[in-house]
This record gives C-alpha cells, structure tokens and sequence, in this order.
C-alpha cells in the first residue's frame, strides 16, 4: 500500500513531467534531423566536390563522435566562445545534428539506387538540377529511405536520454533522481523502460501507417 | 528546299580511349522521318543521347531552326532539350507518379503551366495515344506498350520540334509492339519529325524518309529504304539488312 502511495504522489507526477521534457525533445530534433539528413544526402550525392567534401566532413564528425561528448561540446564547451545555450537548446541541437548526420547516410543510399533512366527522362523534359532532384528523384527516394529513417527516430527517442548528462531533466532524469532518493532502481528503471517501449511502439506504428500511404500502387508484392 | 529543322555536324564522343562516335552528321528537314539502323555497339543510342545532349559530345556542332545549341549554357540547354522529344527503350516513366502525372508534370515543372490547364492538355495527350482509360493507373500497373505510349504522350505534351526514339519497341513482347508503332505511325502521319534507331526494319522502310546505316560509331551509308535494303553499295550494309530481315521478317 506504501509502495502503491510513493508511485502515485512522487513517481508518478515526476515521470509525468519528465515524459512531456522528453516530448519535446524528441518531435523537434526528430523533425529538424530529417531535413538535415536529407540537405546533407542530396548534397553528397549532387553537390559539388567541394560541397560533398564539407557534407562528408559533417557526417565523419557527427557520427564518429559519442553523443555524450557532442552534448558536452555543446553545453559546456560553447561558453568559452561567449556562445550560452540552456540545456533544453543544447541537446536538440545536439541530436538534431547527430541524428542528421545517420538520416543522410539512408537519403544518399536511396538517392543512389534510384534508376539513371529517371534522371535522363527528367532531363530530356528540360528540368533542371534543382527541380529534377526534388519533384522527381527526392519523391522517390523519400520512400525508399524512410525505413531506415525510422529506424533512426526510434534511435533518437532511445538516445535522447542522454539530455540528463546536461542538466536537461527528461524521462530518465527524473526517473535518476527518484530513484537515488528512494533506492527503488529497479522498480523506477522498469517504469521508464516501459514508457520508452510505449514511445518507440507509437512512433513505429506512426512510421507504418506513413510508409503504407506513400506506397505506390503496383509495388505492393513487394510485401509477401 | 527549305532551311533544316534540325542539323548535325560532326558529332564524335569517346569514352576513354574508345570512340563510340566519329564525327556523325546529319540534316533533319520538317516532317523527316530518318531511321538508325546498325548492330549494337554501332553508336546509335549514343547519337541519339548526343542529340539533345545527355550524353556531352566531346565535339561537334547542332543547330536547331538555324539556331547554334550552347549546351554550356544552361538556360539555353533546358530550352533546347523542351523542343527535341526522346522516347526511351525502357520508357523510365517516372515511377512515383500516375499516368495523368508523368504528362502533366514537364508542362508544370518546366514550362510553368497552371496544373488544371496542364491536366487537360495531358488528358488530350493520353487520348491521343489511346489511354484514356487508363490515366489513374501507375508506371507498375501498365503494360509495356501502354508505359511507351504514356512516355510518348508525355513527350508530345512538351510541343517538341523533333522527337528522338531509342528502340522504343525492343523492350516490347512482340503483341505489343504493333499499338506502339501505330501511334508512331500516327505521329508520321501529321507531319511530327523523327529520328529513330530501330530493328523493325519492316515498320521502318514503310515510314522512313531516309535510312542511315551505322556501324562502330560511323555512318556507313544513308539512303531511301528502297536503295538501303535492296541496292546497298557498302557489303556491310548489305549483309546486315540481309541478316536483319530474316530476322524481323520482309522489309514490305
């Protein structure tokens, strides 16, 4: 009965609130990282050398280097250019430019596997460069990368724990402080595992529904 | 005789040490149908890609109604590429997008049409290839002379001055290939100018204007379908019409 009074009164209004911190981190890095990662894919692939060589950078950068150490970079490590940003700012910035950084890798795979007879019949019509990538070669390409994308959200809504390490308190950092006042880590551990469970279920039902409207009549017996 | 619509000069294009293409030319006149003929490898599709400049010739000159084609300079090159029509072997119909769509999109995306008047030319366009029925469906759900045909009216809807068909039919089962060529056919009829690489030498020395042989990226010798395939000078050309027609069957 007194463990079921601690939940309701302490746990379960903590978790609440660090759900909704988590909320917000994860829609707006999720969004932002998307259309970083399909920038920096389509400038890979179309960009010029020098262009691809900076967005190539980018990617060796983000991807190469722990999270943790970005968030840091960021929160900590800006203050000594006079640049201050409040935890909340810090970690989407930090995992809208990771998450980025993994998005283009699957955007610049899906604009590669696109047929070079898309891009002649384009051209032949008289489109140019900008056009032809986004009405013609992006729409489909979105589709094919959107798999791997998704794989990338439900990443992000894992990693964006991780905002905790610089003061921003979500989910898990709520769940870290209840539970070192209490002790009950396991209990409070679970509970958090479980909302993330709930979360990354969502967003793949989400991600399913999205992939299922953008699939084009005739590809259908690609599914078995 | 009146000024070319479209002139050829000197084409040639290597890849690496290969040259694909040696110096090609070629004057297209109104209403002219020239049909490429040749074995694989003799440098017609890269002719016809050379044409409207997908593929970038290392030399030589176009001209389009006596106009010079600087392809460096893109606007110049986007406009050029919206008045010569190509029809693929593959069709490469835009897979995303529906019948109705693949016409209408170079009207809008390209010529900056409203799409409801883009729509409706697009309708006329597939009516015209006798797809109206059919202008929901997608590229996966039509069959390989309707995708053709849809990539024919698509190219119609852009008002091109000359259309360029790489094998349109080779990739066709052979029931197919008769609605493809009708609507070629039709086309012909209304004065369209054409140059187009083929097999079906039937269907070509019924319609052309002129035949060019080609082989190992030259022009060999060009002439009427008549002199072509039944009094060729060169023993290259001879042998392969000769081959070609057993093949596909009677030239008549």
């Amino acid at each position: 009965m007194e463990e079921w009074l601690y939940i309701q009164t302490e746990v379960y209004p903590a978790l609440l609130k660090g759900f909704w911190v988590s909320l917000q981190l994860i829609v707006p890095s999720a969004f932002c990282g998307l259309v970083i990662g399909i920038m920096v894919g389509v400038l890979r692939v179309y960009g010029s050398r020098a262009v691809m060589a900076v967005a190539d950078t980018y990617v060796a950068l983000f991807r190469g280097i722990p999270l943790v150490v970005q968030l840091f970079i960021w929160y900590f490590g800006l203050p000594y250019i006079k640049i201050y940003l409040s935890p909340f700012v810090a970690a989407v910035l930090g995992f809208s430019l990771c998450s980025g950084a993994y998005h283009s890798e699957y955007v610049r795979g899906a604009l590669l596997s696109i047929k070079r007879g898309q891009m002649l019949a384009a051209q032949s019509l008289g489109f140019n460069k900008v056009r032809m990538i986004f009405s013609i070669i992006l729409p489909q390409a979105i589709r094919r990368a959107l798999p791997g994308c998704g794989n990338e959200i439900i990443y992000l809504i894992k990693y964006s724990s991780l905002a905790y390490m610089i003061t921003c308190i979500e989910l898990t950092g709520q769940g870290k402080i209840l539970a070192s006042n209490s002790f009950k880590y396991t209990e409070i551990f679970l509970i958090i595992g479980a909302c993330y469970l709930v979360m990354t279920s969502v967003a793949s039902v989400i991600l399913g529904h999205l992939e299922d409207r953008l699939l084009l009549p005739g590809f259908e017996h690609h599914r078995i | 005789m009146a000024s070319p619509i479209l002139r050829i000069e000197n084409v040639s294009k290597r890849y690496g040490k290969k040259d694909v293409l040696k110096g090609a030319s070629l004057t297209v006149h109104k209403g002219d149908l020239k049909i490429l003929i040749g074995p694989s490898g003799a440098g017609k599709s890269t002719l016809l890609q050379c044409i409207n400049f997908l593929v970038k010739p290392d030399e030589g000159r176009i001209w389009l109604e006596d106009q010079e084609v600087h392809y460096a300079h893109k606007r110049n090159l986007y406009a050029y590429r919206q008045k010569v029509g190509m029809i693929f072997q593959d069709f490469n119909l835009f897979d995303h997008l529906n019948a109705l769509e693949n016409v209408r999109i170079g009207m809008v995306k390209v010529k900056g049409m409203a799409k409801a008047e883009a729509g409706e030319r697009a309708v006329m366009e597939l009516e015209r290839v006798g797809l109206k029925d059919h202008m929901q469906k997608y590229p996966a759900q039509l069959s390989g002379g309707q995708k053709q045909r849809v990539s024919i009216a698509r190219a119609l809807a852009m008002d091109p001055k000359v259309m360029l068909l790489d094998e349109p039919t080779s990739a066709l089962d052979p029931e197919l290939i008769g609605e493809v060529h009708a609507v070629i056919r039709d086309l012909g009829n209304n004065g369209m100018t054409m140059i187009m690489a083929t097999h079906q030498i039937g269907f070509a020395s019924s319609l052309a204007s002129e035949i060019i042989f080609m082989e190992d990226g030259q022009i060999l010798e060009r002439g009427t379908p008549e002199k072509i395939f039944f009094q060729a000078e060169n023993a290259r050309t001879k042998e392969f019409c000769s081959k070609i027609t057993e093949l596909y069957g009677e030239t008549r």
